[in-house]
């Protein structure tokens, strides 16, 4: 029996609709005498603390006492990427800012006491936005930069130029399971850390250097998530290290769980940002240069700010060829919540720049974006900005061609256009873009993975792997790629929850890259396990170890099937000649290296690609829109697991689409939060889906070199989700004059409030 | 927040039927459902992903009819009938997890126990296929970040068909 490329369910999906399947809150009640912990936050954007008063919360019933600096024994700061975020701060940074952290009995007295902290303030002048932030020359980090050729004279002998400003909103992760963490000792002393985190390696890290440990000392295991999308990526470590920190004092277990409120306002979210282009094509409306100028509002502290802002100038090409260009990014310092990762990390953000300038080369040239953005693909032998030629331009044809094709785009098209001919109020408008997404963590020394396969003497197997599980059905494709090796069943595979007691050392479950580097890993496992088992049973039936097959938890030779025993019976018999049966498993990918300084380099392993038509409409009126179909081509290469992969292409499409059209973060002018839940933070729901929605995966589309010709598919699908912007763009065109050589406004996210606005503008000039 | 160790002031005894046993279980009078089932009862198989009747993890069916736990005080449920998503590992409800799995419906699976329960107060109501637009009213109030809806619209509806055909078989051999 084959399982990789099968259409399985998830993993857990028996847990999951029977609501077994345990998250890291629900092992509360394991713990009993847990304490609780909830955090006093600023109420100003930017302040220092003069104060603080308990007293009124130590008459609180239950109240065990207030955490801060002067209990931790290591060192007071969780800064990821530098040390720039203390645990118990002095001086709050942004609006929501925990400071301090009330321990009680029960989460309620912990709750009350905390808001009976009295806490004087001094209110600092703060930097709100990324344009304040540029006046304000508030900078993270330095200036990067990636360029080709020489684009000002470039741009000045182009036949045409045009320059423009976006600005881009931010997004909010809202996995449903809000950050959460459990600490407690073990009978060993160990530090235990339950946590909700996609990178329990490096929450380990911090959680030892806050408490002045070894990380031999500390164990954290991420049990699932209940969704992550980065924001369980640096965010969960200060969680886990208040919680630590509670049971360092205490010598009790501690919870800490952050409700939606606390959350939203305290933890970081997709970076807005802000550029500046200056474009130079030609009649056809091909690019003859771009001068990009990029801004990331990053918050208050570093954390993964610069490679957030690596990875959008690394796709601000798109799919297209910039024959001369010069790319700059600068990592701005607000004061906001530090902003972080969220799937696409930054490459969405840059490719809305270069898609925002084809329509509006287009729309100066009086042609179809369509045709526009196809007079600037790359084909064979181009090469990035940053210097790597694309792997497999062809395929952005193929998908491109593909979607055309499967959506009926040319028919479409003129019923779209007699439609908003015959209505005046309401319009329609579609649109095609494509999507380039490169795979690797562009740091490289993440780019690697490890895996722990054990067969005890009955045959069954536990499987240990660095990645984390927060639905993406990582652990459903680690356990096809197990079974498949070793010839076993899918049943006798256990899965392990993530810790890292079992895998030490890991990266973040992140880039989308958690199949392609832990299966590698895996199937190195069980590839030494095979081969030590192959000898064994070589012996046993008289045949050559090459003869043998592995399959349906029997082991037979391949010429003569009936010369055959069962893979329990296999592992009985090794076990009793004392062979070894665990081995770990490694992968690190091969040829990736960046050179900062130079920008230039291999950042990626290979590209993934994509394609989407989508048709809207508008109510002028009130600019409510909707989608009313969307077809999808996209490139996974050979899917591992087709099923989970057509799940994340739709679900990370409408994620996308909540950014670009429906998810605002507001702020008061002091930098408070406006939308602090989900009544005023609009995630897409299931009526606002497309209400025809056509998702198909590229055929033959093996990617040599990845496991199994996979490729991934986490964060490319959420790119494709601009055709939807586009779309909308085209329907707002329609309530205009047409061809008027004008660029058409939208702003981003284009709620029905912004398209209500953009319709106007246009009906008035 | 945890069962009080004993009844304080203001607080008292709740009696109730959950998942079809009847329960009889301290309560203050401001704690709400969602957390006595979770913090007081471990049934912690109800989620919480808002705490303010935003997003619909935490449905339970009340009387039969779907309401958000977080919202409503345990007080409210004195002598009524409560169903969480321990329960519908029952048989009645296998179709519609068996549509769950071979749809691949859950993907975090946070949202699942209160979709499910919407769900299935919307099949024991209708007790007929019911088309995708229904499914989208029905689960209007439950948000869900992972999947996008689809595979979760298609198996409600795949399970309303499929107990329509059980419904059909065992009524053939009476006739
Ligand atoms: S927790 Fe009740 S609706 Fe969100
Ligand atoms: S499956 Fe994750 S929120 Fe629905």
């Amino acid at each position: 029996m084959k399982y990789v490329g099968q259409d399985l369910p998830h993993e857990s999906a028996r847990l999951h609709v029977t609501g077994e399947a345990l998250y890291t809150d629900d092992l509360v009640t394991r713990f009993p005498g847990c304490l609780h912990a909830w955090p006093v936050q600023s109420p100003h954007a930017h302040a220092r603390v003069l104060g603080v008063d308990a007293s009124a919360a130590e008459a609180t019933p239950g109240f065990v006492r207030l955490l801060d600096a002067g209990d931790v024994p290591g060192e007071g700061d969780t800064g990821a990427a530098r040390k720039d975020e203390p645990l118990f701060p002095n001086e709050a940074c942004y609006e929501g800012q925990p400071v301090r952290w009330a321990l009680a009995e029960t989460e309620e007295a912990a709750r009350l006491a905390a808001t009976r902290v009295v806490v004087e303030w001094e209110v600092l002048p703060a930097v709100l936005g990324v344009r304040a932030a540029i006046e304000a020359e508030s900078y993270l980090a330095d200036e990067i930069a990636i360029r080709r050729g020489d684009v000002a004279s470039a741009l000045e002998g182009a036949p045409h130029r045009l320059s423009f400003e976006l600005l881009v909103g931010g997004q909010e992760q809202l996995y449903l399971e809000t950050q959460a963490a459990l600490v407690d000792h073990d009978e060993n002393g160990q530090v235990v850390v339950h946590s909700s985190t996609q990178n329990p390696t490096e929450t380990q890290v911090i959680v030892a250097r806050v408490l002045g440990l070894p990380r031999s000392r500390v164990t954290c295991q991420s049990l699932r998530m209940g969704g992550g999308f980065g924001g369980k990526e640096t965010q969960a470590n200060p969680i886990a290290s208040v919680a630590a920190v509670g049971a360092h004092v205490t010598h009790r277990p501690v919870r800490v769980r952050l409700d939606r409120q606390r959350d939203i306002s305290s933890t970081g979210k997709r970076h807005p940002f802000l550029g500046r282009l200056d474009v130079g094509f030609d009649d056809a409306g091909k690019l003859v240069a771009v001068d990009a100028k990029l801004f990331a509002d990053g918050g208050y502290s570093l954390d993964l700010t610069v490679p957030i802002a690596w990875r959008a100038l690394f796709h601000l090409d798109n799919a297209y060829l910039l024959p001369s260009c010069s790319l700059t990014a600068r990592a701005m310092r607000t004061n906001v919540p530090s902003n972080t990762a969220f799937r696409g990390f930054g490459g969405p953000q840059g490719m809305l720049m270069i898609e925002e300038a084809m329509d509006r080369v287009a729309r100066a040239l009086d042609r179809s974006p369509l045709e526009v953005r196809e007079a600037n693909f790359y084909v064979e032998g181009d090469k990035t900005p940053y210097g790597l030629e694309v792997r497999h331009p062809e395929r952005i044809r193929r998908v491109w061609d593909g979607v055309l094709e499967s959506s009926e785009y040319e028919a479409r098209r003129a019923e779209v256009d007699a439609f908003n001919a015959a209505h005046e109020h309401t319009k329609r408008g579609l649109a095609i873009t494509p999507v380039k997404f490169g795979i690797s963590f562009t740091t490289a020394f993440f780019n690697q993975a490890g895996a722990l396969v054990l067969i005890y003497a009955d045959g069954s197997v536990q499987l240990n792997h660095g990645g984390t599980e927060m639905g993406q059905g990582l652990h459903t494709k680690m356990r096809q790629i197990a079974a498949q090796e070793l010839g076993v069943l899918l049943d006798d595979v256990r899965l392990m929850p993530t810790r890292t007691d079992k895998v030490p050392n890991t990266s973040a479950t992140a880039a989308s890259s958690g199949a392609d580097l832990n299966g590698a890993a895996v199937r190195d496992a069980c590839q030494k396990l095979r081969a030590r088992l192959a000898e064994v049973a070589a012996a046993e039936l008289g045949a050559a170890v090459d003869e043998l097959s592995f399959e349906d938890a029997c082991v037979f030779v391949a010429s003569s099937p009936t010369r055959s025993m069962a893979f329990g019976e296999l592992a009985q018999k090794a076990y009793l000649e004392r062979v070894q049966l665990s081995a770990t498993g490694y992968y690190k990918t091969p040829e990736i290296s960046f050179d900062e300084a130079a920008g230039r380099g291999r950042p990626f392993h290979y590209f993934a690609y994509g394609a989407a038509v989508s048709e809207v409409e508008i109510d002028g009126f009130t600019g409510q829109h909707f989608v009313r179909r969307a077809d999808i081509l996209h490139d996974v290469g050979d899917s591992l697991s087709p099923l989970l992969d057509r799940g994340q292409i739709e679900g990370a499409f409408v994620q996308g689409m909540g950014w670009l059209t429906r998810e605002e973060l507001r702020r008061d002018a002091k930098g408070r939060l406006g939308t602090r839940g989900l009544s005023t933070y609009k995630i897409p729901g299931a009526d606002d889906m497309p209400k025809d929605f056509r998702v198909a995966l590229l055929p033959r589309a093996t990617e040599p070199g990845v496991v199994h010709g996979s490729k991934a598919v986490g964060e490319p699908p959420l790119m494709l989700a601009i055709s939807v912007r586009e779309a909308l763009r085209d329907a707002v065109a329609a309530f205009g004059d047409q061809p008027s050589g004008e660029a058409v406004e939208l702003a981003t996210p284009a709620t029905p409030e912004a398209v209500w606005r953009a319709c106007r503008a246009i009906q008035g000039r | 927040m945890n069962e009080p160790r004993e009844t304080p002031p203001g607080a008292r005894l709740l009696s109730f039927r959950l998942n079809g046993e009847d329960l009889s279980v301290a309560t203050a009078d401001h704690q709400t459902l969602l957390e006595l089932l979770r913090y007081g009862l471990d049934r912690v198989g109800t989620k919480q992903g808002c705490d303010s009747g935003e997003c619909g993890a935490c449905t339970v069916l009340l009387d039969g009819r779907p309401v958000l736990a977080c919202l409503t005080l345990a007080v409210q449920v004195e002598g009524r009938d409560v169903r969480t998503v321990e329960a519908l590992a029952e048989r009645e409800a296998a179709a519609l997890l068996d549509a769950f799995d071979r749809h691949d419906a859950a993907q975090c699976g946070f949202c699942t126990p209160g979709v499910l329960m919407s769900a299935e107060a919307l099949l024991m109501d209708k007790r007929r296929v019911v088309s995708q637009g229904e499914a989208r009213a029905a689960l209007s109030g439950n948000l869900c970040r992972c999947t996008g809806y689809t595979k979760i619209l298609d198996a409600v509806v795949d399970a309303s068909e499929k107990l329509v055909e059980a419904a059909d078989r065992t009524r053939e051999p009476a006739s």
